[in-house]
C-alpha cells in the first residue's frame, strides 16, 4: 500500500523551546492512524505541520509526495482542498446554520448550483445523523451534535486526508462512541486516510489501524492496537491502563515531604 | 549599579522595538486587506451584509445622539447669539458645527464604540474558537473572506452614518430654535443655505468621515485579528479598539481641519 503522508526526521521548536525532536512516521493510504500522547507532547503541532500551518525547523513532511513547507500559498491552498480537519471543539462558524456550515466549502470552492449543493449537504448531514438539524445554529446544538456537524463539514468535499484534533474531548460516552464509529465508517466509505490525534486511548484503539505513541517530542513506540495494549514499555503501559504512578510520577518534583514539613534537615 | 541604570533602558528599548514591530505588522495587515479585497467586490453580498451589521444596526444610536446634539447646539447657540441680536443665525451655527465637525467626529466616536468594538470582539472570538484556523484549513483566506468585507462595509457605512447624524442634528436644531423658541423659520433655513458651502463644508465633512471610517475599521479589525485567543485577550483588544480609535479620530480631525479650513 502506498504512503500518503511521510514525516521524515522532523524537528520543530516554538522560539527556543523544542517541541518535536526528529520524528519519523509513515501513514498509508486508507489507514486510520492515531497519534497518542500526553497533553503538550507535540501531537497537535505535528498535525499542524502535516496541514502545512507550520514549517519544521529540520526535516520534511510530505503529503501525496509533496513537501508541505515548500509549497507556495496557492499550492498549499490547492493541497488543503484535498484535506479536511476536525478541530477539537468543532470550530463551527457561529453565524451560520448547520446547513450553511457544511455548504461553506462547496460554495467557496465549486461552481455547483444551489440545488445540487443542497442535495450534497443533506447527504453529508444524513451520514452523521443530523439531517433534521440542518436549520439549527451552532449555539442550539449539543457538544456531540456540534462535533458531528463539524465532521460533516470536514468531509464535505470528500478529502483524501482527514485530520482529527482531539475529536473525543468533552463528549459523553454515547457521543464518543458515535464519533468514533463515524470516523471509521466515513474513512472507509470515502476511501480516505485519517489521522486521529487523541489521548483517549480506549475509544481510539477500537477504531484505528495503527498507533504512534509520542512523549516529550519523540515517538516512543508504535504498533497495531493489539500490540499497544500488550506493550510492556513502562510509559505505554501506564498510559494505556491509566496507572497513577509510573515513569510519569504522581508527585511533581520538589523537596522531600519530610524536608517540606520540617521533620528532617535538607542537605546544604 | 549598572543593572539599575540598564534595566529601565532595556525595558524602554524593548517597548520601542515592540511598538515598531506592531506598527509594521499592522501596516502589512492593512496592505493585505487592500490587496485581497477582490473577493468582497466579486461577491458584493458579503459587503452588503457587513453594511447591515455595522451601518444599519448603528442607526438608532446615531439618530438619537444626532438629535440631542443638534438640540443642545441650538439651545447653546441661541443663548449666545441673541445677545448680539442675531438669533436667526442659529441655523447656520447648528449646520456648520454639525457638517464640518461634530457630525463626522461624534458619529465616528459612536461608530468606534458600537460597531468597532463589535468587530474586534467577533474576530477575536472567531480566532479563539479556531474558526479562523478552520477557514485556513479549508483553503479559504480569512483576510479575503472575513476581514476584507468587514473593512469595506465599515468604510461605506461611516460617511452615511455621519451624514445621517448631521441631518438629524439639523432637524433637532430646527425643533428647538423654530418650534420651541420661535425663531423665524424662513430666516433659519435661508441663512443656513447661504452659509453652508457644498465644496468647503459638506465635501470636507464627507472626506473626514471617510478617513475616520478607514481608521476605525482598520484598527478594529487589526485588534481582533491580533488578539490573544483567550477571554482576557479579546477583552483587552476590544478596549484597545475603542481607546485607540477615539484618539486616532481626534488626532486625525485636528490634522484634517488644519488642512481644510485654514483661513476659511
Amino acid at each position: 500500500m502506498e504512503n500518503l503522508v511521510e514525516v521524515e526526521d522532523v524537528s520543530f521548536a516554538y522560539d527556543v523551546r523544542p517541541v518535536l525532536k526528529g520524528i519519523n512516521m509513515t501513514i498509508r493510504r486508507g489507514q486510520v492512524m492515531s497519534i497518542m500522547g500526553l497533553s503538550g507532547c507535540g501531537k497537535t503541532t505535528l498535525l499542524r505541520l502535516i496541514g502545512g500551518a507550520l514549517k519544521p525547523t529540520r526535516g520534511e513532511v510530505r503529503v501525496a509526495g509533496r513537501v508541505m513547507h515548500g509549497l507556495t500559498q496557492d499550492e498549499l491552498y490547492e493541497m488543503r482542498r484535498k484535506m479536511g480537519m476536525l478541530f477539537q471543539f468543532g470550530a463551527l462558524f457561529t453565524d451560520m446554520t448547520a446547513f450553511d456550515n457544511v455548504a461553506f466549502q462547496m460554495r467557496e470552492h465549486t461552481n455547483l448550483p444551489e440545488s445540487m449543493i443542497r442535495d450534497l449537504v443533506l447527504m453529508k448531514l444524513h451520514a452523521v445523523g443530523l439531517r433534521g438539524a440542518q436549520h439549527l445554529l451552532p449555539s442550539e446544538l449539543s457538544g456531540g451534535m456540534a462535533r458531528r456537524v463539524a465532521l460533516a463539514r470536514t468531509v464535505a468535499l470528500d478529502p483524501m486526508l482527514i485530520m482529527y484534533d482531539e475529536p473525543f474531548t468533552g463528549l459523553d460516552p454515547i457521543s464518543m462512541g458515535v464519533i468514533g464509529n463515524l470516523i471509521r465508517r466515513l474513512n472507509d466509505a470515502l476511501g480516505a486516510t485519517s489521522i486521529v490525534v487523541t489521548h483517549d486511548v480506549q475509544e481510539s484503539l477500537k477504531i484505528v489501524d495503527y498507533v504512534y505513541f509520542m512523549s516529550d517530542g519523540v515517538v516512543v513506540t508504535q504498533g497495531t492496537p493489539d500490540e499497544i495494549r500488550e506493550s510492556e514499555a513502562p510509559f505505554v503501559h501506564q498510559f494505556v491502563w491509566g496507572e497513577m504512578d509510573g515513569p510519569l510520577p504522581f508527585h511533581y518534583a520538589g523537596a522531600r515531604i519530610g524536608e517540606a514539613l520540617g521533620l528532617e534537615r535538607g542537605h546544604a | 549599579m549598572l543593572d539599575r541604570v540598564s534595566a529601565p533602558l532595556q525595558r524602554l528599548g524593548r517597548q520601542v522595538v515592540n511598538a515598531i514591530w506592531r506598527l509594521g505588522y499592522a501596516s502589512r495587515f492593512f496592505l493585505f486587506v487592500l490587496l485581497r479585497s477582490g473577493t468582497g467586490f466579486r461577491r458584493f453580498q458579503l459587503i452588503i451584509k457587513e453594511i447591515y451589521f455595522t451601518g444599519v444596526l448603528s442607526l438608532i444610536i446615531i439618530i438619537v445622539s444626532g438629535l440631542f446634539v443638534g438640540m443642545v447646539l441650538a439651545l447653546q447657540g441661541y443663548e449666545t447669539l441673541q445677545k448680539y441680536g442675531s438669533s436667526e443665525a442659529v441655523g447656520t451655527l447648528v449646520a456648520l458645527s454639525l457638517v464640518r465637525e461634530l457630525g463626522p467626529v461624534v458619529a465616528a466616536l459612536l461608530f468606534a464604540s458600537r460597531a468597532g468594538s463589535a468587530m474586534t470582539a467577533e474576530i477575536g472570538l472567531m480566532k479563539a474558537t479556531e474558526q479562523i484556523s478552520a477557514m485556513e484549513m479549508m483553503a479559504v483566506d480569512p483576510i479575503a473572506r472575513v476581514i476584507g468585507p468587514r473593512f469595506w462595509g465599515g468604510l461605506i457605512s461611516m460617511p452615511l452614518l455621519a451624514a445621517m447624524f448631521s441631518a438629524v442634528g439639523v432637524f433637532g436644531g430646527y425643533l428647538i430654535a423654530v418650534v420651541l423658541i420661535g425663531v423665524d423659520e424662513g430666516a433659519f433655513w435661508s441663512q443656513m443655505q447661504n452659509a453652508v458651502d457644498f465644496r468647503d463644508d459638506i465635501v470636507n465633512g464627507i472626506i473626514k468621515s471617510v478617513v475616520f471610517g478607514v481608521a476605525v475599521t482598520a484598527i478594529a479589525l487589526f485588534e481582533g485579528y491580533d488578539a490573544p485567543p483567550t477571554a482576557e485577550g479579546v477583552s483587552h483588544a476590544t478596549t484597545r479598539t475603542v481607546v485607540t480609535s477615539s484618539l486616532a479620530i481626534l488626532g486625525l480631525d485636528f490634522v484634517l481641519t488644519a488642512f481644510m479650513f485654514r483661513g476659511a
